[in-house]
């Protein structure tokens, strides 16, 4: 499914566009960097409650989909500074890590 | 095992014991990697070698420096710190084990995986530490067959 239509069913905010068009593979939670380094998979949309500048990179080495801030916790202007300069997207939900995957699995599980 | 071939590309760069400037230097070290035509998977790998060794450096030591050498067949990254030095490497390289202070844990630092995802994305990897003097990390990333590969690539490969 393509980043804008989960974005649109989701309900998400866009907080840095990035590439809308992008196939979202699957989803990825975790708060520990290391461990999205790890498992996280090229174009998996990766919720999370991080948000400093090193979520960008990390976001960026994996080929992420894009970022899911959620409970309404939003990065800085100076972080969002950089997933524009980097174009990664950054999206955010009013809702719980837990509602915000459980309506992704809906959306992407067969 | 072949000798190196000769470096096609050599940086320098100082890492600073701060986090907020964490991520800078694998961001250069990936931008530089593809405008040398670097295999993406290599740039993959090394981006997140990379990574993992910055922060370990700006989270742990007095400051540090990444050298990156890129070569026909492989991509090196050395790392090197002012300290303070691991006493038990296999223990560190245990999935798990972080002596990570709370306030970088609440960053999402110190899952105890930065040293195994250093390992599991190189293809040799060497490590060598002395406590109150520092630690040297060697990580190499072997460049897969490509066109003006004559077929010796190094074992494991």
């Amino acid at each position: 499914m393509k980043l804008a239509e989960v974005i649109e069913r989701l309900g998400l905010e866009v907080l840095v566009p990035g590439d809308l068009g992008r196939r979202v593979r699957w989803g990825f939670c975790s708060d520990l960097l290391s461990d999205v380094l790890a498992h996280a998979q090229e174009g998996d949309l990766w919720i999370t409650h991080q948000r400093h500048l090193n979520v960008v990179a990390v976001a960026k080495l994996k080929g992420v989909a894009g970022v899911v801030c959620v409970r309404g916790l939003h990065p800085s202007q100076e972080v969002l500074a950089k997933a524009r300069k980097e174009g990664v997207t950054v999206l955010a939900s009013a809702e719980d890590a837990f509602e915000v995957a459980g309506k992704l699995y809906g959306l992407l599980s067969p | 095992m072949a000798p190196a071939t000769k470096a096609l590309y050599k940086q320098v760069f100082p890492v600073k014991s701060d986090l907020e400037s964490a991520g800078k230097v694998s961001t250069e070290v990936r931008r530089i990697l593809r405008s040398l035509g670097v295999e993406p998977e290599v740039v993959r790998r090394a981006g997140i070698v990379c990574f993992e060794g910055e922060m370990n450096i700006a989270l742990y030591t007095k400051g540090g420096r990444i050298i990156l050498i890129v070569r026909d067949d492989r991509v090196e990254l050395l790392f090197s710190d002012r300290g303070p030095g691991i006493a038990d490497i296999d223990l560190v390289k245990q999935p798990g084990y972080s002596t990570a202070p709370d306030w970088a844990r609440e960053l999402g630092f110190g899952a105890g995986m930065g040293i195994p995802n250093m390992e599991a994305n190189s293809d040799r990897f060497a490590m060598y530490s002395r406590v109150g003097v520092g630690t040297v990390i060697r990580a190499t990333i072997f460049r897969r067959c490509h066109e003006t590969c004559g077929g010796n690539r190094a074992p494991g490969t």
